[in-house]
């Protein structure tokens, strides 16, 4: 292969010497006519650092290797140093998108480990918490999608109502994004007074907003020419691929983790699991606009049945004792000082606890050997696991489309890399 | 006038209409970052140069915040370092930013700015450019804006990148697609007028404004978005798909010069669809006062700015083969069915064939 030169040098390589400068390992299938093209890691529609290695024909993409890992920050063998209770901060940088659904699968495997069932109102505001998260998360995901096939009012009419949900998140936890607002046995703190009023008034402004995004794109016709038929993936594929998520709920599959294993109570609620057919770029679309309203729905549930209660389990060998005992209790203080010295101890053994996180199934492989720090933790990052499927959508597409397709399965590189 | 008289006005009056065009330039880029963030509930490049405004309160106002922006930014393109990426081809790397920026240029001349105004116009033109009087304007116009794509797709293959060399291929189909469409449309105003001199068509809308004849002013429309690489159509400077595209390893003053040549054909391309369709400088009170063509020129211009401005907020992107498609399938047969169906009703109407329908029209709805 001849690399496109200027006047001085041409450098010649071999197809061999080719796929070890690749390095990826990716099948290539014609050296000398095609164009080698590193989209990333430093590239605008790559959501990150995503290294995309690109054969192209042309414009048409012939093969196709992600090449990840330049986000890897080894948080799965730090947690093993850590107490259960420090290792949670380290799940906000994960899926920095949405940090509570990270916070809430490893909070609930924690709680898996130790047999501990936390008060109904946690459980409630964990759920309205979670679904905010995912409102937000779908909010970025729209938006840098839009922005992805240039239509870049929607970016920032997004992240305008992003900006929202993240002051509500700082409302309660003190941030914007590292939220870490959930802990091992219920919650950091109630949900300051104007909490409540504060999430009415944006279930009462969401819905036009919405619509204002639907109006720019759902049936402009240059949207739907760029998404209707683009990055086809079939029900049978999607689930061989191992696709959660609305990436598999567009090609027809109607699994939602929320309906299939409940926790934190989501039995209670009344909200359906939008499914489209097709599982192109466009239904992904329609799916997770459907979803904003399923989540809106689910948030006024919540709100309207949000029981009164403690918001922390009463033991006080996970949960530390409140402030005011500490002045008069000795036994309040050694608890203290225990749980910030050396954490509690869980029994030895392991779980598994998956939640829907706004980007598919996140899982959360916990073991205790009996000590205070978990022996081992693994997490199942959905857009790990869906980012795999990118080569067989985008096969035979336009470099364009590869593009729509990238964000349409939304990914988040901090999870991918952990 | 002797021929060196007619060239002495020439180069003056041009001296100082390109001095005005990239002034325009400067501030179209500052209007276009202003509007567009206008548009996305930003504020917009307000750092810049104010006018003071002060209030009762003691604290001023700040009046036009941003107005010194684009000195500003020439200022940064001009002393930043003029990097040249290694194993480009030197002499094509330099040459494609003067070919995009000096065809831009060029349109300028044979703009039609104002009527016949006293003392500045000589005797056998009736309005006012810098070369008036070209009796081939519209074809120059075509022709110089299509060499002004070589600069792009030189740019794309000299600058020794795989996202420019795409961007660049994505130029070359793009301008093929969409010329024909274009040079059809601008037909229909020739024909209508029967002169090709920019002049002579503005004069003869004086009854009527070529816009009423919405297909053609349509397809020119579009056909200048694509024209200018302006979205839906600036897929060669895709930055979501190609990062940059054809500019990506040009930086400082030449990559201000693609930026240059953008924004000025955008102005210019304006003022030609005003020209074509929309009556150049024509406007209320013209013929009493000549001079006035200047305001209505500018103020139609910036209407059609606005109109990219508005488009580029609102559109996502056509792919390579949608945007070929559509200029050939769609933009083509339309623009022949229209100039094949203006040709006959004008020769029918030169033969007196329309009379009886117009009569009985008249009949109908009353004279």
């Amino acid at each position: 292969m001849t690399l496109l030169s200027g006047s001085d040098t041409i450098q010649e390589l071999t197809i061999e010497e080719l796929r070890a400068k690749v390095g990826t390992g990716m099948e290539i299938a014609d050296a000398e006519e095609h164009m080698l093209l590193s989209m990333g890691p430093q590239h605008p529609s790559t959501h990150g650092v995503l290294r995309l290695l690109v054969e192209l024909d042309g414009e048409t993409v012939v093969n196709l290797a992600p090449d990840i890992g330049f986000l890897h920050t080894g948080v799965e063998k730090t947690m093993e140093s850590k107490t259960f209770t420090k290792g949670l901060v380290l799940t906000d940088r994960m899926d920095y998108l949405s940090p509570m659904s990270n916070n809430l699968g490893y909070i609930l495997a924690v709680e898996k480990l130790l047999g501990v069932e936390v008060p109904p109102r946690a459980q409630a505001i964990r759920v309205i918490l979670t679904e905010l998260a995912r409102i937000s998360s779908h909010l970025v995901w729209l938006g840098t999608h839009a922005l992805d096939l240039a239509a870049m009012t929607v970016f920032l009419y997004c992240f305008r109502e992003r900006e929202y949900i993240l002051d509500l998140f700082e409302m309660v936890s003190g941030q914007r994004m590292m939220v870490s607002y959930f802990r091992p046995g219920g919650l950091w703190r109630d949900l300051p007074e104007d909490f409540i009023p504060a999430v009415r008034h944006f279930l009462d402004f969401f819905p036009s907003r919405l619509a204002d995004y639907e109006a720019l794109l759902t049936n402009n016709p240059i949207f739907l020419n760029r998404t209707k038929g683009v990055g086809v993936i079939s029900a049978e594929d999607a689930v061989s691929w191992g696709l959660t998520g609305p990436s598999l709920r567009a090609s027809g599959v109607k699994w939602d983790i929320r309906k299939a294993q409940p926790y934190c109570g989501y039995e209670q609620y009344e909200f359906d699991v939008p499914t489209q057919t097709e599982g192109d770029v466009y239904s992904r679309y329609l799916c997770r606009i459907q979803e904003f309203h399923e989540s809106l729905h689910i948030l006024e549930q919540a709100l309207d049945k949000l029981p009164d209660g403690p918001i922390r389990i009463d033991d006080r060998k996970i949960v530390p004792p409140p402030r005011s005992e500490l002045g008069h209790s000795m036994e309040a203080v050694i608890h203290h000082f225990k749980l910030w010295t050396e954490g509690f101890k869980a029994p030895n053994g392991f779980v598994y606890q998956s939640v829907e996180s706004p980007r598919g199934e996140f899982g959360v492989y916990l073991r205790g050997d009996g000590g205070p720090n978990p022996a081992r933790v693994h997490f199942r990052a959905p857009s790990y696991v869906n980012l795999a499927s990118l080569p067989k959508m985008a096969k035979n597409l336009f470099v364009a489309d590869l593009v729509a397709i990238i964000g349409s399965i939304d990914i988040v590189l901090g999870e991918i890399d952990r | 006038m002797t021929p060196g008289q007619i060239a002495l006005r020439a180069l003056i009056v041009g001296f100082i209409v390109v001095l005005l065009f990239i002034t325009g330039f400067a501030y179209t880029t500052l209007l276009e970052r202003k509007v567009l963030a206008r548009l996305q509930h930003r504020v917009g490049p307000n750092r810049a140069g104010y006018i003071p405004i002060p209030t009762r309160g003691g604290k001023e106002r700040k009046f036009l915040a941003g107005i010194m922006q684009p000195a500003a930014d020439a200022v940064k393109l001009f002393f930043k370092e003029d990097i040249t990426p290694g194993r480009v081809d030197w002499y094509i790397y330099n040459l494609a930013p003067m070919l995009a920026v000096i065809p831009a240029i060029l349109i300028t001349a044979v703009i039609p700015l104002a009527g016949k105004v006293p003392g500045l116009v000589p005797d056998p033109y009736n309005y006012f450019a810098v070369a008036p009087g070209l009796n081939v304007a519209v074809l120059f116009v075509l022709a110089i804006t299509s060499i002004g794509v070589y600069g792009v797709v030189l740019a794309g293959w000299a600058s020794n990148s795989k996202y420019a060399i795409l961007g660049g291929i994505r130029a070359s189909a793009q301008m093929i697609s969409y010329e024909l469409a274009m040079g059809l449309s601008v037909l229909i105003p020739i024909m209508l007028s029967g002169s090709m001199d920019l002049g002579e068509i503005v004069e003869a809308q004086k009854g009527f404004w070529y816009v009423l004849q919405v297909p053609a002013a349509f397809i020119f429309s579009i056909a200048v978005l694509a024209e200018l690489q302006r979205a839906p159509f600036d897929l060669l400077e895709a930055e979501q798909e190609l990062s940059a595209g054809f500019n990506v390893e040009y930086g400082g003053m030449r990559f201000g010069m693609f930026f240059m040549a953008e924004y000025m054909k955008m102005a210019s391309l304006s003022a030609i669809a005003a020209t074509l369709f929309f009556g150049g400088y024509l406007g209320p009170f013209v013929d009493q006062v000549p001079a006035l063509g200047f305001l209505y020129l500018t103020i139609k211009i910036i209407v059609g700015l606005l109109l990219m401005i508005w488009i580029r907020a609102t559109f996502p992107r056509l792919r390579y083969d949608q945007l070929m498609n559509f200029g050939w399938k769609v933009l083509l047969p339309v623009s022949v069915m229209n100039f094949v169906i203006m040709a006959i009703v004008l020769v029918l109407q030169e033969e007196g064939a329309l009379q009886p329908l117009v009569n009985t029209m008249v009949g109908l709805f009353g004279g």
